[in-house]
This record gives C-alpha cells, structure tokens and sequence, in this order.
C-alpha cells in the first residue's frame, strides 16, 4: 500500500526514515530498507541531513522503489536553487517517486561542509507552492510543462516550538502552499502534542507524529546540548541511565509512545537515526 | 558604513614581493572609522613596509576612496612622485581597490584589507550587519528587522525548525530574526504581515556587476 493510499482510507499510517550512504556502497542502506519493508507505509530518505554530504535522496529514493518501499522524496532549499529544485522533482517524478517532503533544510554550520555557500533561494513554504505548480503541470514561471507531476506533499512542522505562533503561522502557510501530509519534529511532551493536533484539526491535512529513538542516556544528553529544538525530558534521560540495556529501553520508550498515538493521531514518523533495523521492535512491540 | 578588517601581514607581503616603490592609498570614510585605512593606518604601514625595504613613493589619505573622480584628480596633480610606483596598496573597501585600479591602469593594485558588510555603528568601533544590499527592500513586511541580514539562512516566510528557545540554530547566541520580527509585528499589531506569504525574491534586481545613474531629475520622475 501507499503512503497516499494509506492516509486517505484513514489507516494509521507508519513512516520511518532511512539515512542514505556516506559512499556509494548502498549494501547497508538496502538492508535496512529491507528491514523494513512491509512494516511502514513508506521510508523517508534524507536529504544531506544536519548538512553532511551523503548519497543523494533522489537516487536513494528511487533505489527504495526498486525493492517495493514507498518512498518519501526529501528535498531541502539549501543545496539547490529554484532551477535545481524544478529539475529534481521533475526527475524525481519520472523515476516514480510519489511523495515529496519539502523543507527548508539545516545551515550548513552544522555539517561536514562548513565553508559551503548556502543557497537557500526559496523557503519551504515558497517550495510548496512550487511543487503545487509542478503539480498542475506548469513551472513556477507559469510556463506549461511538457508533462507535469502530481506529487503527494508534505511538510514539517516543530509541535513543541516556542514561540508557537510564528511556527503555526508558518504551519498554515505550509497547508495553503499546498501540504497535504505533516510528519513533525520529535515529541517529547504528549500533551503538548495533543494540543497541537486539536489545533489543526480544522485543516483538510494529515499528522504523523515525529518519534525520535533514544539510543541511550549519553545520546539523550548530545541531543540536549547540540541540537537546536530539541528538549529530551527529565523523565526520559532517567529511564534510559537506570536501564541495563539502554536502547532496549529507547526502543521500549518509543513504541509507548506510538502506542499512545495509535488511540488519536494519522500516524507516525519515526526517526531512528542510523539505528533502522530495530524500527520493526518498536513497531511490534506497540501492537 | 563598509566594514573592512586588516589582512595579514605576511598575505600583505606576499603580495608586493619584489615590488619597491609602493603608494599607499586610504579612505577617511569608512576606513578610518573602521580603523584600518585611516591616517594613523597609513603612518603605520608606512613604516612597517619601509623596515621591510620598501620606498614608499607617497601616502594619500582620500576623504573617501570610492569617490573614483577625486582619486584620479589627486593622482594628477602628483603625477612627478608616483612615475616609478611598482604597486599600489590600497587600505579600504574593495571599492577604492576598483577605483585605484581604474586610475592607474598600468600600476598593480592590491587590497589591504578584507571588505565585510554594510554595518550599522552602534558606538565606536563596534560594527554590526544592518543590510544585505538585496536589491529589493523587504522591510515593510518584516517589521523593519531585516531576514536577508539577521536569519542566516535569509528565508521569508517565518521561523526555520531550528529556533531554540527564541535563539537562533545556527548561532545559540543570536536570537532567531523570524522570533524577532514576529515579536516586533506582534507589538505593533501587524501580525497580518507575518500571515501574508511572502514570495520568492527576485534575485535579479540584485545584478552584479550593478549599476545606476541617478540623475539630477530623477526624484521628480519617481514621485
Ligand atoms: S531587505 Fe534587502 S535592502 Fe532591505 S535591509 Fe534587508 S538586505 Fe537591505
Ligand atoms: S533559527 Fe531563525 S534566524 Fe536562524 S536560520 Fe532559522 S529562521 Fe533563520
């Protein structure tokens, strides 16, 4: 089934992301994806994340296809310019890709290419609106195409952002510029979270709730400390110290919460950064 | 105001390796403000490059190095002492490089300094970024904050995900611009700017290289 097929008929709708090689050696890559097949509506491939160069999202989108997995197309504004963007997706399209996750993208600082120049040429909501234009088959020049695309798209949105205004603002601009799915940033307070979905209740769009896995105490603390909007609770960092087996008990903390999502929210989206292949236990074990 | 920072010495010398007779060109503008390119810099250069050997065929402090016209009459009227210069060093703004090259067409010109941003001076010799030169002011919908400028990423539609805690992801000591233009939006009740999408900004009004005449009739035509 597909992401779209699986949203529309209402189904809760599991999407798990997939980290592209460092390399052209895609045997890891393939495996988990295989992992994974079956269990998830669709895998989200990466696109440079935390800016670090790593193998395209394109062509591991398009490698996801070859072995039967939905793919999620990521697609940031800060490696590509207008022209970039337009050529990928329309390549992305006719290699069969249906979903596209547009985004703004991390600032180079963070990653393995500091001194690059980052092009940021549109936003993630100005990227919306271009794929809705791809969409109804013209460019963003209002130029027909010979041939457009009809993308499945989606958005993120950070639940827990404060301020929360400006990122809600920003979440409705997103929802008329055309998203039609949200998978959001990693939840950390439920009720926040339940708040936040009551609020978009009114929108004709579809919530995966972001799941990050907890690999163990000292990543909960990295986490903490270097990465922007992320708020790893108390509760959490405690659990995972006093636990003898740390990411056994990340995993057990990440499908509780899943569970929890099943009884009101879309979906999920969980993200196991470099640690795929127990995205299936997490699954499982919140059945 | 430009703001320029001194290059290393060591670059500085590289450049005029078996140069001898060097002039030395400052800016009482911006550079002098800056404190890289005025009297005092000048004196100084002067001195470390005639320790190094150099001749230095004359010193000439411009009231303002970007002023293309006054830099060629000066050059004129010293036509007899700058005859034999090897190169010139220019201590300014990449501007006054362009205009000493323009000036003296056979002589090689160097920069003394590393050209960085158009800054706000918020006392003395403390500089900050108050503009991008983007060509097309956006200001009317941000509050007056500048996003080409303040947001590191120069996005035009609201905060990226990366805000923490109102600071900015990709600098943990700057708050995040799109948190301040809300906050400032907010204040005057103009939150309806924020709501509006912004469209893609069009680069080409940022042509390089740029040019415009302004004449003296102009203002008229516009209003
Ligand atoms: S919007 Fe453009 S012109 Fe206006 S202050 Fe910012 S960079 Fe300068
Ligand atoms: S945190 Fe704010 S200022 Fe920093 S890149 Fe994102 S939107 Fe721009």
């Amino acid at each position: 089934m597909t992401l779209k097929k699986s949203i529309e008929e209402k189904i809760f709708t599991i999407t798990a992301e997939i980290c592209p090689p460092k390399g052209t050696d895609t045997e890891a890559f393939l495996k988990k994806a295989r992992l994974l097949k079956g269990k998830i509506a669709a895998g989200n491939v990466t696109d440079n994340q935390r800016a670090v160069m790593r193998l395209s999202s394109l062509a591991c989108s398009a490698l996801l296809l070859r072995e039967g997995i939905d793919p999620v197309f990521q697609i940031t504004c800060r490696d590509r310019n207008r022209l970039a963007l337009q050529s990928d997706l329309l390549g992305a399209w006719i290699l069969g890709v249906k979903n596209v996750l547009a985004l703004t993208g991390d600032h180079v600082s963070f990653g393995d290419h500091r001194e690059a120049k980052a092009v940021f040429d549109l936003d993630s909501v100005q990227l919306l609106q271009v794929i809705s234009k791809l969409n109804s088959g013209e460019n963003m020049k209002e130029r027909p195409l010979r041939g457009g695309t009809a993308f499945f798209t989606g958005a993120v949105v950070a639940p827990e952002a404060d301020p929360f205004e400006p990122e809600f603002i920003k979440f409705e601009k997103k929802v008329e510029a055309g998203a039609r799915f949200f998978q959001t940033q990693a939840i950390y307070n439920m009720d926040k979270f339940r708040n936040f979905f009551e609020k978009t209740k009114k929108y004709n769009v579809k919530i995966l709730g972001g799941i990050l896995l907890l690999k163990s105490a000292k990543m909960a603390h990295f986490l903490n400390e270097n990465v922007p909007g992320v708020n790893v609770p108390e509760g959490f960092v405690k659990e995972l110290e006093s636990a003898p087996d740390q990411l056994k008990k990340g995993i057990e903390i990440a499908s509780r919460q899943l569970r929890e999502l099943k009884t009101f929210c879309h979906g999920a989206h969980i993200m196991a950064i470099g640690q795929e292949e127990v995205v299936p236990d997490i699954i499982d074990m919140a059945r | 105001m430009i703001t320029t920072k001194k290059k290393e010495l060591k670059t500085i010398l590289e450049y005029l390796e078996g140069k001898k007779n060097i002039l030395l060109i400052g800016c009482g503008a911006c550079a002098e403000q800056c404190m890289t390119g005025g009297n005092k810099e000048l004196l100084e250069m002067a001195e470390i490059l005639k320790k190094e050997g150099k001749n230095i065929v004359d010193s000439l402090l411009l009231e303002e190095a970007c002023y293309s016209l006054l830099l060629k009459k000066e050059l004129r009227q010293r036509k007899k002492e700058i005859e034999n210069t090897d190169a010139v060093l220019i201590l300014s703004c990449g501007v006054g490089v362009s205009c000493a090259t323009e000036a003296l067409p056979k002589v090689p010109s160097y920069p003394a300094l590393d050209t960085l941003f158009l800054a706000r001076v918020e006392r003395h010799g403390h500089f900050t970024e108050g503009c991008s030169l983007c060509g097309e002011c956006v200001l009317a919908f941000t509050g007056g904050i500048c996003p080409i400028t303040y947001c590191p990423k120069g996005i035009l539609n609201g905060p990226c995900g990366g805000v923490v805690d109102g600071m900015c992801e990709a600098d943990i000591e700057t708050p995040c611009a799109w948190v301040a233009i809300y906050t400032r939006l907010k204040e005057i009740g103009r939150l309806e700017d924020l709501k509006r999408t912004a469209p893609p900004k069009d680069h080409s009004m940022k042509r390089k290289p740029g040019k415009v005449v302004v004449k003296r009739n102009d203002f008229k035509k516009i209003y």
